[in-house]
C-alpha cells in the first residue's frame, strides 16, 4: 500500500492555478525524487502536500487519510515532515533549540530525538548553543534536516535540499537521504540536481507545465534518451 | 552629583523602566503579528482605570489591584483580535496598523465616557522619600523599579526557557516554518495577546501611579514605546526594554542643567526627546541596537 | 432661513477643507501607500505660516507683514512641503509602518512648539484676527463666498490630483504601491516617488491649514483635536474609497455631514449627557471605521485605474 497517494491535484496560490492534475505515489521507505524545469510546479507540489498551498481539485491521501487542504499544522502529528528550499531554519533560534521545533508536538520526544539527530549529523553537536542564522548554508540544511526528523516522521518532504550547497555537502546529503530511507522513513524530494538526485531514487517523476511528463525508476530515467535531453540537460 | 543622582537619574531610570515594558509589548506584538500596534498605548490606560476601579471598590493599594488590571485588558485584547485583527490577519500590515489605530479610539472613547475628561489619581497621598544617607528615593519610584524588573524577568523566562515562549519565537523568526513545525499559530497569537495586554496594563497602572490619571494616559507615551522598541530593534521585546531604559534616562537627563545652569532642552520639550531618538536611530541604525528576541 | 443658510454654508466649507486635507492624503495614502498619521502637523504649519503672515502687528505673537491671502496660501502649502520634506526623507526608505511612527511624532513636536514658542504663535493664547477673505462683504454674503472660495480651491486640488493620478507619474506611485521589487526591477527608485508624494500631499495638508486659518480667524493650539481629526480624515478617505479622488471629497463630505448632524443632536441632550454622547460618537465612528475595513475595504467608490489617456 502507498503511504502518500496524490491524485488529480489542481491548485496554486490566489487565482492562479500551477498544477494541473498531478499525480504522484511514494511508498513506505522510497526515495522518490521529483524533477523537471523552473515553473514546473514541483515546490508548489510539496507545499500542496505540506498544507500550504490550496488544492481546488484532486485529492491528497497520507496513510489512507485524506489531507488535502488540511492545516499545516496537523501534519507534522500525522508523521509528515516538511523542509522548505530557503528559510527552513529559525534564524534566532539556536540550532538545539530549531531541533527542539521538530517535536514541538510532542515535547517529551526532544531529548531522544535531538540524541538520534546528533548521530545523524555530528557536526550540530558541538553548535547546539549557537543561532542557526549564523551558520554556513551546509549547516543550516542539517538543522533543517535534523529538525524535519526528530519526530522518525514516516515521509520526509525535502525542497532542493542541495541548492547553493558545495558538493562536498551535496555528496553528504544524497548519503543522509539514503541512511533516512534505510531507516524507514520515505523521502519526497525535489532537486535540480537531478543526476545525482536520479541516481540514488528508487522513482523519479518529471513534471512540466503543472502536468506528470515521466515517471520511471531512478536510473531508468537516467538512461532514458529523450528525458536526458528534454530535463537532464543533454 | 545627589542632585543629578535624585532628581534626574533615579526618575529617568523609573520612567525608563515603563517605557521599557511598554516598548517591549509592542514589540513582541510587532515580532509574531508583524504590525505596529497602535492600541498598545490605551491598552495601558484601559489597565489603568481597571486598577483605578479595584482600587475605589476594594480600597486596596494600587499595587495590589495590578492583578485586576492585567486580568480586565487581557479580555480587551482578545476581543479586538477577534473581532477586528483575526479577520484582516491576510491584509496589509497597513491594514491592520489603521485598524488597530481605530480600536485605540474605541478603547479610549469607552474611557472617556465612563470616566470623564478630568484627570484622577488612586489617592495614595504624600508618602516621605525613603532616605539612603543623602539619596533620595521616593517608595513608589522603587516599587517601580522592583516590578518592572520582575515582569521583565518573568517575560525574559517566558521567551527564553518556555515551550509556549520557544512557539512565538519562531513565529517572529518565520510563521509559515512555524506552521510547518506543528505550532498552533491560532493559540500563540492568543498567548501572545494577553502577554502584551499584562506589560500594558502593569506600564499604564505604574505610568498613573508616578503621574496620574487621563484617558490620553497611555496615548501619550505611545511614541515613546515606539521609539523605544525601535531602538531595541523593532521585533525583540529584550532590546525593546533596553531601548525604553535608555529613552526614559535621555529624557530626564534632558533637563539637567549640563550648560552653567541652563538645562540641555526646556523641559516643556521632554517628550521631544523621543521624537529625536527617533530619528536618529531611523538615520543611522534603522535595524535597532541590539539583535536577537528573547 | 438665514440662520440656517449660515449654518449650512458653515457645514459645506469645514467639509471643503476637510475635503482638501482628504484629497492630500490620498496622495499619500491612496495612491501612494504612505501612512501619515499627522496630518494635523501639516495643517498647523500652513494655518500659522498663513495666519502670521496676514495679521497686524502684535506683541503676543510674530506678526505685522500683512500680506493678501493670496499670497500667504501658496506659503502655507509650501511650509507644509518644506515640513514633509525631512521626514519624508529619513523615514520613507525605511519600512512603510516607521512613517506613521514618525508622523506621529512630528505631530507631538508641532503641537509643543505651538504652545512653547509665545513669540512665534502666541502659545496657549493663539493668533487671534486672522482676516477671512471677502469678510467685507457683510453676513450672509461674505460667508457664502468664502465658502465659494474653499470650493474652488478644492476643485483646483481635485484637478491636479486627477492629473497626477493619470499621469505616468502617478502610474509609478501606484506601481511602487503594488509592487516595489517590480517598480525597481522597472528601473525606479521607489523612495525618491514616494518622497514627491508625501511632500504633494503635505502641501494640500497645508493649504487646508491656511483655509481653516482664514475661516476661523484664529488659530490656537486648541483649534482642533488632533487626534479626533487625523481620526476622521482617516475615516473620510477609507469610506469614501482610497486611491479615488472623487471618492476621497465624497467621503469628507459625507463623513463631516455626519459628523455635524450627530454633533448637533448631540447638543440637544442636557448638560452632562452631551458630554457623553460625544464619546458615543467617537466609538461608533471608530467602529464605522472597522466595519469598512472588515467589509467593503474598497470604500463607497473603489479605485478605478484610470484608462490611459
Amino acid at each position: 500500500m502507498s503511504l502518500l497517494e496524490a491524485r488529480g491535484v489542481v491548485g496554486g496560490y490566489g487565482e492562479a492555478d500551477i498544477l494541473h492534475g498531478v499525480d504522484l505515489t511514494v511508498a513506505p521507505g522510497q526515495v522518490v525524487v521529483v524533477i523537471g524545469p523552473n515553473g514546473a510546479g514541483k515546490s508548489t507540489l510539496m507545499k500542496a502536500v505540506a498544507g500550504l498551498v490550496r488544492v481546488r481539485q484532486g485529492s491528497i491521501r497520507f496513510g489512507g487519510e485524506e489531507i488535502a487542504n488540511r492545516p499545516a499544522e496537523g501534519m507534522v502529528a500525522r508523521g509528515l515532515a516538511y523542509v522548505p528550499q530557503e528559510r527552513n531554519v529559525f534564524p534566532s533560534l539556536t540550532v538545539e533549540e530549531n531541533l527542539a521545533m521538530g517535536a514541538f508536538v510532542r515535547p517529551a520526544a526532544v531529548a531522544e530525538g535531538i540524541a538520534r539527530v546528533h548521530a545523524i549529523f555530528p557536526e550540530l553537536r558541538e553548535k547546539r548553543r549557537v543561532p542557526a542564522g549564523s551558520l554556513s548554508g551546509g549547516q543550516r540544511q542539517m538543522v533543517a534536516v535534523g529538525r524535519a526528523l526528530m519526530l522518525e516522521p514516516r515521509l520526509i518532504m525535502l525542497d532542493e535540499p542541495t541548492a547553493g550547497l558545495s558538493p562536498r555537502f551535496c555528496g553528504l546529503i544524497f548519503d543522509k537521504v539514503r541512511e533516512i530511507a534505510a531507516g524507514g522513513t520515505a523521502v519526497l524530494m525535489v532537486e535540480q540536481n537531478a543526476r545525482p538526485a536520479l541516481a540514488i531514487a528508487d522513482r523519479g517523476v518529471v513534471l512540466a507545465m503543472g502536468r506528470n511528463r515521466a515517471e520511471d525508476a531512478g536510473p531508468a530515467l537516467l538512461a532514458n534518451p529523450e528525458i536526458g535531453r528534454l530535463f537532464l540537460g543533454g | 552629583m545627589l542632585e543629578l543622582l535624585n532628581f534626574y537619574l533615579i526618575p529617568g531610570l523609573v520612567l525608563g523602566a515603563i517605557y521599557a515594558l511598554a516598548a517591549a509589548g509592542v514589540s513582541l506584538v510587532y515580532g509574531v503579528m508583524r504590525f505596529a500596534n497602535f492600541m498598545h498605548g490605551d491598552m495601558m490606560t484601559w489597565g489603568a482605570y481597571a486598577a483605578l476601579v479595584a482600587v475605589l471598590a476594594l480600597g486596596i493599594s494600587p499595587w495590589v489591584a495590578l492583578p485586576f488590571a492585567v486580568a480586565a485588558t487581557i479580555p480587551v485584547a482578545w476581543a479586538a483580535d477577534a473581532a477586528f485583527f483575526g479577520r484582516l490577519r491576510r491584509a496589509a500590515p497597513a491594514v491592520l496598523l489603521i485598524s488597530s489605530f481605530g480600536a485605540a479610539l474605541m478603547i479610549r472613547a469607552v474611557v472617556y465616557f465612563v470616566f470623564g475628561p478630568t484627570p484622577q489619581n488612586y489617592g495614595q497621598g504624600l508618602v516621605p522619600p525613603l532616605l539612603f544617607g543623602e539619596v533620595r528615593i521616593q517608595q513608589r519610584h522603587l516599587f517601580i523599579l522592583a516590578g518592572a524588573a520582575l515582569a521583565a524577568l518573568a517575560l525574559h523566562l517566558l521567551l527564553a526557557r518556555t515551550r509556549a515562549g520557544r512557539a512565538m519565537r519562531a513565529m517572529a523568526d518565520d510563521p509559515d516554518l512555524a506552521r510547518v513545525t506543528g505550532v498552533p499559530v491560532a493559540g500563540v497569537i492568543r498567548l501572545t495577546w494577553a502577554v502584551a495586554a499584562a506589560l500594558a496594563a502593569i506600564a499604564g497602572t505604574f505610568l498613573a501611579i508616578d503621574t496620574e490619571l487621563t484617558p490620553m494616559l497611555g496615548f501619550n507615551v505611545l511614541l515613546a514605546a515606539f521609539a523605544a522598541a525601535i531602538l531595541g530593534g523593532i521585533g525583540r521585546p529584550w532590546g525593546a526594554a533596553l531601548g525604553g531604559l535608555l529613552l526614559g534616562l535621555a529624557e530626564e537627563l534632558s533637563s539637567y542643567p549640563f550648560l552653567a545652569g541652563e538645562p540641555l532642552l526646556q523641559p516643556a520639550y521632554k517628550t521631544a526627546v523621543a521624537f529625536a531618538v527617533l530619528v536618529l536611530v531611523l538615520i543611522f541604525r534603522p535595524q535597532g541596537l541590539f539583535r536577537g528576541m528573547g | 432661513m438665514e440662520p440656517f443658510a449660515l449654518y449650512f454654508a458653515t457645514i459645506l466649507t469645514l467639509a471643503g477643507i476637510y475635503a482638501a486635507l482628504t484629497l492630500g492624503l490620498n496622495l499619500q495614502w491612496g495612491l501612494t501607500g504612505l501612512m501619515n498619521f499627522g496630518p494635523l502637523a501639516f495643517v498647523a504649519v500652513g494655518a500659522y505660516t498663513s495666519a502670521i503672515l496676514t495679521v497686524g502687528g502684535s506683541a503676543q505673537h510674530l506678526g505685522g507683514f500683512g500680506w493678501p491671502w493670496w499670497l500667504a496660501w501658496p506659503l502655507a502649502a509650501l511650509a507644509g512641503a518644506l515640513l514633509a520634506l525631512p521626514i519624508g526623507a529619513i523615514s520613507l526608505r525605511l519600512r512603510a509602518d516607521y512613517l506613521a511612527i514618525a508622523t506621529i511624532g512630528i505631530a507631538e513636536i508641532l503641537r509643543l512648539i505651538v504652545r512653547n514658542e509665545d513669540w512665534l504663535t502666541g502659545g496657549p493664547l493663539g493668533i487671534p484676527g486672522i482676516p477671512r477673505p471677502f469678510e467685507g462683504l457683510g453676513l450672509p454674503w461674505g460667508q457664502f463666498a468664502y465658502l465659494a472660495l474653499v470650493a474652488a480651491v478644492v476643485a483646483g486640488l481635485y484637478a491636479m490630483a486627477q492629473a497626477t493620478a493619470r499621469s505616468p507619474f502617478g502610474r509609478t506611485l501606484r506601481a511602487i504601491r503594488d509592487d516595489e521589487e517590480a517598480a525597481k526591477a522597472a528601473g525606479k527608485n521607489p523612495a525618491a516617488f514616494r518622497l514627491q508624494a508625501f511632500v504633494l500631499g503635505a502641501a494640500c495638508m497645508g493649504l487646508a491649514g491656511a483655509m481653516l486659518a482664514h475661516f476661523f480667524k484664529f488659530m490656537g493650539p486648541d483649534a482642533l483635536d488632533p487626534v479626533t481629526a487625523t481620526f476622521l480624515v482617516w475615516v473620510m478617505l477609507i469610506a469614501g474609497g482610497s486611491g479615488n479622488n472623487l471618492g476621497a471629497i465624497l467621503g469628507a463630505v459625507a463623513v463631516w455631514a455626519l459628523w455635524a448632524a450627530t454633533d448637533w443632536l448631540a447638543g440637544q441632550l442636557p448638560g452632562e449627557l452631551a458630554t457623553r454622547a460625544a464619546y458615543v460618537r467617537l466609538f461608533l465612528i471608530g467602529l464605522a471605521l472597522q466595519l469598512i475595513l472588515l467589509y467593503r475595504p474598497q470604500g463607497l467608490i473603489g479605485e478605478r485605474p484610470p484608462r490611459p489617456a
